[in-house]
């Protein structure tokens, strides 16, 4: 019987629009005081690192250089991958299931106020021989998925534009989000157009911050003060970078990485098993989307589920509770460290104002933005 | 702990400008690393990738853009960067994906394709230096391997001479690589002189110093021991793994020594139980970028004392017919530098000597145990990989 | 039997691009970058404006380290302090190099060095170029040893804007 890995260390900065007042350092070396502080434990402890990075937002080509000296990590193993935030927490777990290591790190970061032309870096990402030279502004992307899902499935763009409204009040009970407000479906569907049709309301606009979080071994995580979560199940895949050989509507690799991690968990009936959920919203539709994909609604049931509230802080399944990346910002691939770290801070009874009662086992999903298809899908649970 | 083995290798030609994408370099090797397995994509539950900076090919997150040439649609994925160390760090990272005993094969993909930057590819050099305190000061990549050289020379007193012994060395050995970069070596009467005489980039590095740019990739396929035992009577065994990171503030270290080879060999050496790396470890590939860094990384591995292995090169202790066989592919330096498949190219080395399989460059000792290494970062990265039969 | 065989691989040489052999195709990244410097580099530009060298201490390892950083990356705690150390130092290691960043070839050399600064742990510095100290090779390996003492040559005050180049160089100085 394998044993169990937990999380037991959580730390993040707030999240905002600009951050000119720390370098990523100062900003990575304060949520990484707070995750240590949180677990009780020194740098010391600690016997492997993961980090993600892609050196286009920052800036920096191999920019695993500047990883360790904000982590305590310095002479000690320590890796970057370039994936979202839930596949480096799998970097970290299988480091942990080897053996060879107790405790593990993972920290992710975003400077996006420091990039100042990501619609240019998006477009970089695009393949360079049959995409890029169309010259088209990045996000045209979304608009094809999301006309392309709408039209297949049968959710609507007004209940899209729900999923954002109720991302950005949700917020307004997080202290830590950075674009906390009440706004309404008809504010959403009257704003500025980007790709039709995504609208400006629907994207989520970008934060800088930081997560940290320790992982241990579970022999280790009962003898420290916080409460332990554990991981419970873990997934992540990789579906066809190629935008032409897409199937535009579904979101497979949300869907496949859900299916790796509920084998794990030993989870048949997602929907009656997962207490609430923080799944990826970098566009309004992607929550409906990856709510589908995970299974916890039927194909196309999504956004009349959440008109009748089903999603709702107070509903039957609680999604992006913590305000989504919709209500914080999106943090590039530290999102996905964001939403675990909701998920926990849920577990163990510490979220304040957003506290949902009785909770046991709680999802978290990541996506890796355009033009990707990939992400991860982790479960989690305090018992 | 899962014990791991790799079942096969392979790898593309290195070249300065390859006419292939990314995405079929990266194809190609893997092609060949499952034929020699004897397994088809089918068979493989994980990819791992590694690729150095997105700078080279030109493509942002281009782990997603390599993913379906690595094989990894549809499959579990993850892209590891840890700057040149990726190399020997990919089978790292594969194998802790075998060991955790999650997954009973992965396919180990590390490419580059550096030709796709203009006007040079070492012009991307540039941005990997602190933003704030050293870019500003027109930094090139060579700089400081320069001053690291001038370091190690300055501490030990090594002769330029003996570290140009290096590059003939390897160059020599390169040639009978099959897939070594056209033009990498002058010809096959190379001398030391020659390589003295060759054009001062960065003094004291001449240009038959430093490996050249390169387009290429290389692929391993890890298995479990249930499906290793199936597959193969001769498994070539992950026995120690090693990887540590030191502090971005180079300034403020001692270049002389690579500290962090030596805890990574360290910890290699801990897990396959070696007390004694010279006696134990019969051929070694430490990552050579530079001639006088495969000396630097001997004494990190611990196979030299320090300052020693410049004396162990000119008593031939290091050439194939020694007693401590380095580099017998070639290196950098005789084969190619794409950057991160370059220290895969050097674990597929290991891995065909062990196997008695490397041909013309096959070691006159016997081996059981190898050792590959590779480097990365702003003198950084240590990533060690110890294979036995 | 040889390993690897039947590699693949079809090498192109740069005419086969400027004849049109193969078809390629060009992209220009807009790739611009505001950094924010933050507390630690914040204040050292701000020192270096004002023709001072700042560093940071670390009470409990001992050590004086610059560039400054607001915490101690072996310690992993907050420095405990603010120190200016000379704009001396020594050359702990130099080089001599005829290519720019770009690989442009240079008529006369530049000279990298990493400076160990007086006033500061033993060791530790930072990377700046050397000046004054000759336009050949021959000259520059004569005049310029490990271990040799240097000094920071500023730009005017009028001229300084609080970056890492309000440094000029380091020159020689008598002992």
């Amino acid at each position: 019987m394998r044993e169990r890995v937990a999380i037991v260390g959580v730390g993040c900065t707030s999240f905002r629009p600009l951050s000119p007042e720390v370098s990523f350092r100062e900003m990575v070396f304060e949520a990484a005081c707070r995750a240590y502080a949180d677990a009780g434990l020194e740098p010391d402890r600690v016997g492997t690192f993961v980090a993600v990075s892609e050196d286009y937002l920052e800036g920096t080509s191999i920019f695993d250089e500047y990883v360790p000296d904000q982590l305590g990590a310095v002479l000690k193993p320590v890796q970057t991958i370039c994936q979202d935030g839930i596949t480096a927490i799998a970097s970290a777990y299988l480091q942990l299931a080897t053996g060879l290591f107790e405790v593990a790190l993972v920290e992710g970061h975003a400077k996006a106020s420091n990039v100042l032309y990501p619609a240019h870096i998006e477009a970089f990402a695009m393949d360079p021989v049959f995409v890029r030279p169309l010259g088209l502004n990045p996000r045209f992307v979304a608009g094809l998925e999301m006309r392309s899902f709408l039209a297949q499935t049968g959710n609507t763009e007004e209940q899209a534009a729900l999923v954002v409204a109720k991302n950005k009040a949700n917020a307004l009970k997080n202290p830590l989000a950075a674009y906390p407000a009440l706004v309404t479906a008809e504010d959403v569907l009257a704003s500025h157009p980007v790709a039709t049709p995504v609208k400006e309301l629907d994207i989520a606009p970008f934060a800088d911050g930081a997560v940290v979080l320790i992982l241990a071994r579970e022999s280790v995580a009962r003898t420290l003060k916080s409460q332990p979560v554990y991981i419970r199940g873990i997934g992540w895949m990789q579906d066809t970078p190629n935008l032409d050989q897409r199937d535009w509507s579904q979101a497979a690799y949300a869907e496949l990485a859900g299916r790796m991690a509920y084998r794990q968990a030993g989870i048949r009936d997602p929907k009656e098993e997962i207490c609430f959920a923080e799944v990826d919203d970098t566009f309004s539709y992607k929550e409906l989307q990856h709510i589908e994909a995970l299974g916890l609604a039927r194909c196309g049931e999504a956004g009349v589920l959440l008109s009748e509230g089903y999603f709702l802080p107070d509903g039957p399944l609680p999604v992006n509770v913590s305000g989504g990346s919709l209500g914080n910002g999106y943090l590039y691939d530290a999102s996905g460290l964001r939403s675990v770290l909701e998920v926990v801070l849920q577990l163990r009874g510490q979220a304040g104002e957003r506290q949902l009662p009785d909770v046991r086992v709680g999802l978290a999903q990541s996506w890796r933005g355009i033009p990707t298809a990939s992400g991860g899908v982790i479960i989690l649970s305090n018992e | 702990m899962e014990r791991v083995a790799v079942l096969g290798a392979g790898m593309t030609r290195f070249m300065r400008r390859a006419q292939e994408t990314g995405k079929e370099l990266a194809w190609e090797a893997a092609r060949m690393a499952l034929d020699e397995a004897g397994l088809t994509l089918k068979d493989i539950e994980c990819v791992a990738l590694v690729s150095a900076p997105d700078a080279f090919d030109g493509v942002h997150m281009k782990g997603e853009y390599l993913a379906d040439g690595a094989g990894a649609t549809r499959k579990p994925f993850m892209r590891s960067f840890v700057g040149g160390g990726s190399g020997v760090f990919a089978i790292i990272h594969g194998w802790y994906h075998v060991a955790s005993g999650h997954f009973d094969t992965c396919l180990v993909v590390a490419e580059e394709k550096m030709s796709s930057t203009m006007p040079h590819p070492q012009a991307a050099f540039n941005t990997i230096y602190d933003q704030f305190t050293e870019r500003p000061l027109g930094v090139n990549l060579l700089w400081i391997f320069a001053l690291e050289m001038n370091r190690y020379m300055q501490v030990h007193k090594i002769p330029l001479e003996t570290i140009a012994q290096v590059s003939v060395k390897n160059k020599l050995n390169g040639l009978d690589h099959p897939c070594h970069q056209e033009g990498i070596t002058p010809g096959p009467d190379l001398t030391v002189k020659d390589v003295l005489d060759s054009e001062i980039m960065v003094w004291p590095v001449h240009r038959l110093m430093v490996s050249p740019v390169t387009d290429g990739a290389a692929a391993l396929v890890l298995a479990s021991e249930r499906v290793a035992k199936r597959m193969t009577d001769k498994p070539v065994w992950i026995e120690g793994v090693g990887w540590h990171l030191d502090s971005s503030y180079w300034t403020n270290r001692d270049l002389y020594y690579p500290k962090y080879v030596e805890y990574a060999a360290r910890m290699a050496y801990r897990m396959a139980g070696i007390t004694d790396p010279r006696k134990e470890i019969h051929v070694v590939e430490p990552y050579d970028p530079f001639a006088y860094k495969e000396l630097h990384h001997l004494e990190g591995l611990l196979l030299a004392d320090k300052g020693e292995a410049p004396r162990l090169l000119e008593k031939g202790v290091f050439n194939r017919d020694g007693d401590l066989p380095s580099c017998p592919s070639g290196g950098l330096l005789g084969v190619g530098n794409p950057i991160a498949a370059a220290g895969t190219m050097k674990v597929a080395e290991i891995f065909w000597q062990l196997r008695g399989e490397a041909g013309a460059r096959q070691v006159a000792r016997p081996v059981k145990r190898g050792l590959a290494q590779a480097w990365g970062d702003l003198m950084q990265v240590g990533t060690v990989v110890v294979l036995g039969r | 039997m040889m390993k690897p065989q039947n590699a693949r691989g079809v090498p192109l040489k740069d005419e086969d691009l400027k004849v049109g052999k193969v078809l390629t195709t060009e992209w220009r990244v807009k790739a611009d970058y505001a950094w924010d410097c933050g507390i630690a580099i914040g204040r050292y530009f701000d020192g270096l404006k004002e023709g001072k060298i700042l560093a940071t201490r670390c009470r409990r390892c001992r050590r004086t380290v610059v560039p400054p950083r607001i915490f101690c990356e072996w310690c992993f705690k907050p420095m405990d302090e603010w120190v200016e150390v000379r704009d001396t130092g020594r050359v702990n290691t130099f080089s001599v190099s005829y290519f720019s960043w770009d690989m442009t070839p240079l008529e006369k050399p530049e000279v990298p060095a990493v400076i160990e600064i007086d006033g500061c742990s033993p060791g530790v510095g930072f990377m700046h170029l050397l000046g004054e100290v000759g336009d050949n090779l021959d000259e520059i390996l004569r005049r310029v040893k490990v271990g040799m003492k240097v000094r920071a040559v500023w730009k005017p005050a009028d001229q300084r804007t609080g970056a890492i180049t309000d440094i000029l160089y380091f020159k020689p100085e008598e002992e």
